[in-house]
């Protein structure tokens, strides 16, 4: 653990650009998420924000925990405001008004503003093709309004708008695919990540911010309060998502997919489940079908590793 | 040095955007804004523009990529109509609030249902409040000069706020007309290399757009209608600028033979020049009839409506929109609201007309003076009336 700690050290610029002092709950995965994100990319960076738990945390005038230019404007349109970023800074260098030098611009959003509302203004942000980096921090839900459901909850989560009852087994569609989304507009790198594992996640971070073109991260983002479980669990609960072949850890790099944290003898599904109150009202039935879905899921990633997506 | 040429409104508004040595253009078509971006996306593909072109997938996206390249100091154009202003809606309030200097070109088209690309104020007056600065052309050399103006003022340090300029959809926009087209040197002379007021900078890093918790919301709302009222004064003298610099005068509120009047009769957009043969022929007939023409509608200039007004006992309204269930006309209730700060408010006729592309003709003109010269003479002020409706 201590060789780890090291090398971590010399894998993470000391300097945090997301600073403490913001107003996340306590043991908030998407917080520390972000935290890393931005350590990595360094101070030549600025930010254009979804409306969410991350902008509202962080930004409450007259404070601000961020020490890289950041910009919000509104919930579904961070990849555009991005985008608008990276448009603006090309042609102020281009045309000499702007000294030239390398700028990383990162656009972030909930799974909220990203896979619903703000689909659009990313599909077209990425089909344009700008440089630039789109984090979808994945609570699976929307938290900042109070947990309701999106399209990025889980199969059989409670949330406040997709309630467990004696009706319905709380969320009853599957999750949306995102990353694979992002990979249909063939853009040159994609990753899922979890900050669990963060030399995983640093890797395809600097992977990302080298891209000739949109990189698209998708982050398991923790979230205690909106998963009604333990904030001291919020670390841990990435290693079960990831053991447990819930979230699978891979890249897509120019189209290639590489799984980069391959699980080939995964963790009981229920053990990811158990420490989560969105999911105690599932009976054994309930989670051994989502069990097999997550099973089918990752076993048709595992046959594409290696293999060319598009 | 200005040429006198033969030019669809539209494609001059976009030469003389080049002209301004516009940084970034992100837009969607949306008829009657078409040509506009048309021509400035050729103008870019065959380098005689040195900009970015940005073809977003919806105009709620265009006015958020023109937030961000404002904010990384880009000048930044778009131009929209109709359903795509009312798809901005929710960014405009946001673009004004961070005080960006976009502007904006606005072929007013009437809104959705029924479909109708022709023209009317709907789109304008369901905009009326997002903190903008806003302009009414009559034709299409004034839209040439406005959007020069607009860039000016925009980025004006004590203003620093996005502008939109009105036109009338096809009647501006797609008319060809003779205008005076200034050259490159000429616009430049006028419109220094914008500086803006706050940008993102990764030497010196700031966070835009926080949130606003109870405590200081309030304060930040006095500050920007502030902002949007004490921007007059620029607005007065950079239009003074203007007519000094290029020879043509424009004005918050513009009259039309109004000296001696006893009705007036208020326009916006287009029509003011149809008015004004009608208004000629009254005239000949010895009506004592004007005609006051609002070409500021944000800031809303109370000061030049009183003085334009003066001594008028009775005013025609044209408003070429409807508040539904309300009194009915935006512009009419704006000026009823605006008398209501006198002691003494004149009789206000209200007619709506125009609406959808519907032509107001000069015999509606006629009419609409008939009716004003009678309720002068009987003092009773009829009910609010569509004109030209067929019943
Ligand atoms: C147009 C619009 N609709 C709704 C909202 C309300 N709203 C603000 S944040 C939010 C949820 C955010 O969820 P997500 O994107 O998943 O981010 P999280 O807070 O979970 O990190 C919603 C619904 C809004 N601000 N704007
Ligand atoms: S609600 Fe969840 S995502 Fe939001 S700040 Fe709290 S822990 Fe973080
Ligand atoms: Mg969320």
């Amino acid at each position: 653990m201590e060789a780890m700690n090291v090398f971590a050290s010399r894998l993470f610029p000391r300097e945090n650009r997301f600073v403490s002092g913001h107003r996340a709950c306590q043991g908030c995965g998407e917080a520390l998420a972000v935290r890393m994100v931005h350590q990595l990319l360094g101070r030549n960076t600025m930010v254009a924000s979804a409306t969410g738990c991350m902008e509202i945390i962080s930004s409450s005038y007259p404070d601000t925990a961020w020490s890289v230019p950041w910009l919000h404007v509104a919930f579904e349109n961070a990849a555009a405001v991005a985008s608008g970023i990276e448009v603006g800074l090309n042609i102020l260098m281009e045309k000499g008004k702007l000294p030239k030098r390398r700028i990383t611009v990162v656009g972030m959003g909930g799974d909220g503003g990203t896979s619903d509302i703000g689909l659009q203004a990313l599909s077209g942000a990425l089909e344009r093709g700008h440089r630039m980096i789109y984090v979808c921090y994945d609570n699976e839900a929307y938290m900042n309004t109070g947990i309701q459901r999106s399209s990025a909850t889980p199969f059989g989560a409670s949330t406040t708008t997709s309630p467990a009852g004696k009706f319905s087994p709380g969320q009853q569609t599957w999750k949306k695919n995102l990353p694979m989304i992002a990979v249909a507009h063939r853009i040159p790198y994609v990753a899922t990540a979890c900050p669990s594992y963060p030399f995983d996640l640093a890797d395809k971070v600097r992977r990302a911010a080298e891209a000739k073109g949109p990189a698209y991260i998708h982050m398991f983002a923790s979230c205690p309060t909106g998963w009604r479980m333990n904030p001291e669990l919020a670390v841990a609960i990435g290693r079960l998502a990831v053991d447990s072949q819930v979230f699978p850890l891979y890249e897509v790099v120019d189209g290639r997919l590489h799984l980069t944290h391959p699980v080939r003898e995964p963790r009981p599904v229920k053990d990811y489940f158990a420490p989560q109150g969105r999911f105690r009202h599932l009976d054994e039935a309930a989670v051994a079908r989502i069990e097999r879905r997550v099973r089918e899921e990752y076993q048709r990633l595992l046959e594409r590793d290696g293999q060319i997506l598009f | 040095m200005e040429e006198r040429i033969g030019m669809e409104s539209s494609i001059a508004i976009a030469e003389v955007v080049g002209r301004c040595d516009v940084d970034v253009v992100a837009a969607y078509p949306i008829t009657p804004q078409t040509h506009i971006v048309e021509h400035l996306s050729e103008m870019v593909a065959n380098g005689e523009l040195k900009a970015a072109f940005v073809p977003v997938e919806s105009e709620h996206s265009a006015m958020s990529v023109c937030c961000g390249t404002a904010a990384v100091g880009a000048r930044t154009y778009t131009a929209t109509s109709s359903q795509g202003l009312a798809l901005m809606h929710e960014i405009l309030f946001i673009a004004s609030s961070l005080r960006l200097p976009i502007v904006m070109a606005v072929a007013n088209r009437s809104l959705s249902g029924p479909i109708s690309i022709w023209n009317d104020h709907s789109d304008v007056m369901s905009d009326r409040d997002v903190g903008w600065v806003q302009i009414f052309a009559e034709n299409g050399q004034e839209a040439v000069d406005l959007t020069i103006w607009a860039f000016r003022l925009a980025e004006d340090r004590r203003v620093s706020l996005p502008v939109m300029v009105h036109f009338d959809g096809f009647i501006v926009s797609h008319m060809i007309e003779p205008i005076l087209m200034p050259d490159h040197e000429t616009v430049r002379g006028y419109l220094p290399p914008f500086e803006p007021l706050l940008r993102l900078d990764v030497d010196r890093p700031v966070s835009i757009g926080p949130v606003g918790i109870p405590d200081i919301y309030t304060e930040s709302k006095f500050l920007q209608h502030k902002l949007v009222v004490d921007a007059y004064q620029p607005i007065v003298e950079t239009l003074e600028g203007f007519g000094k610099y290029f020879g043509r005068h424009y004005h918050p509120v513009e009259t039309y033979r109004a000296e001696d009047a006893e009705v007036l009769l208020c326009t916006m957009g287009s029509l003011s020049e149809t008015a004004m043969t009608v208004v000629d022929r009254r005239r000949e007939k010895g009506h004592k009839v004007g005609l006051m023409r609002i070409r500021l509608w944000r800031p809303f200039p109370f000061e030049d409506i009183y003085r334009a007004v003066g001594a008028v006992q009775t005013i025609g309204v044209i408003d070429r929109a409807v508040s539904f269930g309300g009194p009915p006309g935006p512009v009419a209730s704006e000026l009823k609201a605006a008398f209501y700060r006198k002691p003494q408010q004149p009789r206000l006729v209200e007619f709506i007309a125009g609406l959808g592309g519907r032509d107001v003709a000069l015999a509606d003109f006629e009419r609409m003076f008939d009716v004003l010269l009678s309720t002068r003479k009987t003092g009773q002020v009829p009910p609010p009336a569509f004109v030209g409706l067929r019943e």
